[in-house]
């Protein structure tokens, strides 16, 4: 059983099994997905702690229990205890709804909603670092108003020491987690509903 | 030479004209990838892209990715018709504000199911348009994932099923309409839609 079976509540035979199967490929390069963005061979300047931090953040903003438990304990594993509770913290204070974000000037303009708040207490910012924090500044706005983009979203980033390469395996990691959380509920659901 | 410079106009309505998109941040050279990068871009003509070339920062994220992605989106055994599948990834996109998105994975859709007139009140009138109950069902389930807290119930089940549509049919929508949550943020952040920039090549 993979990651998503797991969360899903999928077994080796079951009639969703077989639903995953009709999938095979998908089904395999999501798992590897999951293996090389959470636990690569080489994580280069983006640690394997930090990565879990992003996880537990991104699941915990979709309030998607049981993916949010798989990656806190997976961040207090690879993090530690200090770690996945200034995580949890940080999720409490900057929830949201989605998605929100502004269009480019025009007709669309009537649709534009505002942006949620990004604001963390002096404590949970000193227990992250300033890394992490611009890290979950850019992922709170992936999660929640992506429509916002800008060149000028990666000065920060670039400030706290993102490199190119690692604000690709940011975008990918936050972007698969998009991904991997709504596909667990979506399964869920189905295996629920025959 | 005179630097006669002006900012790329950005579309600022959703359409299904082909559009171009211009990255945020440096893709690598041509010159710069590697066997690994190559491999990873699965369609050696994607080193034309600029968006595929960025994504080669980190490879094997890119491969896999892309390999999910094509078993969601061509696997052509059973389950969900593909205009099924693009419309899911075009209501996703819309609803998100993806207007690149939306452009690339609308022509699809119109295109599969020959359906333009309705594709086009999707992208005019947003998620709440009346295009038919098969497809107001496929949208409403896709806007019910996609929404943060998600609202995907039993109900889109039993509303997709009533359609005609299997297990594997409805696991297809579940799964477009997934990968676009994934599709969208990186088309949306890492660079800008642009409508004087010759169309890249980059569908998702």
């Amino acid at each position: 059983m993979d990651v998503i079976d797991t969360l899903a509540g999928i077994a080796p035979g079951s009639r969703m099994d077989a639903v995953r199967d009709g999938r095979k490929v998908a089904r395999t390069h999501a798992q590897k997905s999951y293996d090389v963005l959470l636990t690569p061979a080489a994580p280069g300047d983006f640690s394997i702690a930090e990565r879990f931090a992003i996880a537990a953040y991104v699941a915990g903003l979709h309030r998607a229990a049981p993916t949010a438990v798989h990656y806190a304990a997976g961040l207090r594993e690879h993090g530690g205890e200090a770690l996945a509770g200034a995580v949890a913290a940080a999720v409490a204070q900057t929830a949201a709804e989605g998605p929100k974000g502004a269009y480019p000037p025009g007709p669309l303009s009537v649709e534009d909603t505002p942006a949620p708040p990004f604001a963390l207490s002096p404590e949970v910012a000193a227990a992250l670092g300033p890394k992490l924090v611009a890290a979950f500044a850019h992922t709170h706005y992936l999660v929640f108003h992506p429509r916002d983009a800008a060149a000028s979203r990666f000065v920060p980033l670039k400030a706290a020491g993102w490199s190119e390469d690692s604000i690709v395996s940011l975008s990918q990691l936050v972007s698969f987690l998009a991904f991997q959380i709504r596909v667990v509920a979506g399964l869920s659901v189905l295996a629920a509903t025959p | 030479m005179p630097d006669t410079a002006v900012p790329s106009p950005v579309p600022n309505v959703f359409t299904r004209a082909q559009i171009g998109w211009v990255p945020f941040v440096d893709p690598l050279s041509e010159a710069e990838l590697t066997p690994h990068h190559i491999a990873a871009l699965i369609d050696a003509a994607r080193a034309k892209s600029e968006y595929f070339r960025l994504l080669a920062r980190d490879p094997d994220a890119l491969e896999h990715r892309t390999r999910t992605d094509k078993d969601i989106f061509y696997n052509p055994e059973a389950g969900a018709p593909r205009a099924d599948r693009e419309l899911a990834a075009a209501a996703v996109s819309r609803f998100n504000g993806c207007i690149y998105c939306c452009s690339v994975h609308a022509r699809f859709a119109a295109t599969y199911a020959k359906r333009e007139t309705d594709v086009d009140k999707l992208l005019a009138e947003g998620v709440g348009t009346d295009i038919g109950e098969r497809w107001n069902a496929i949208v409403a389930a896709s806007v019910a994932l996609t929404a943060i807290p998600m609202t995907f119930g039993p109900e889109h089940v039993r509303r997709l099923r009533a359609t005609g549509m299997d297990d594997l049919a409805i696991s297809d929508i579940i799964q477009a309409a997934s990968f676009f949550n994934w599709a969208n943020r990186l088309m949306l952040s890492l660079g800008e839609a642009s409508a004087d920039r010759p169309p890249n090549g980059a569908s998702r």
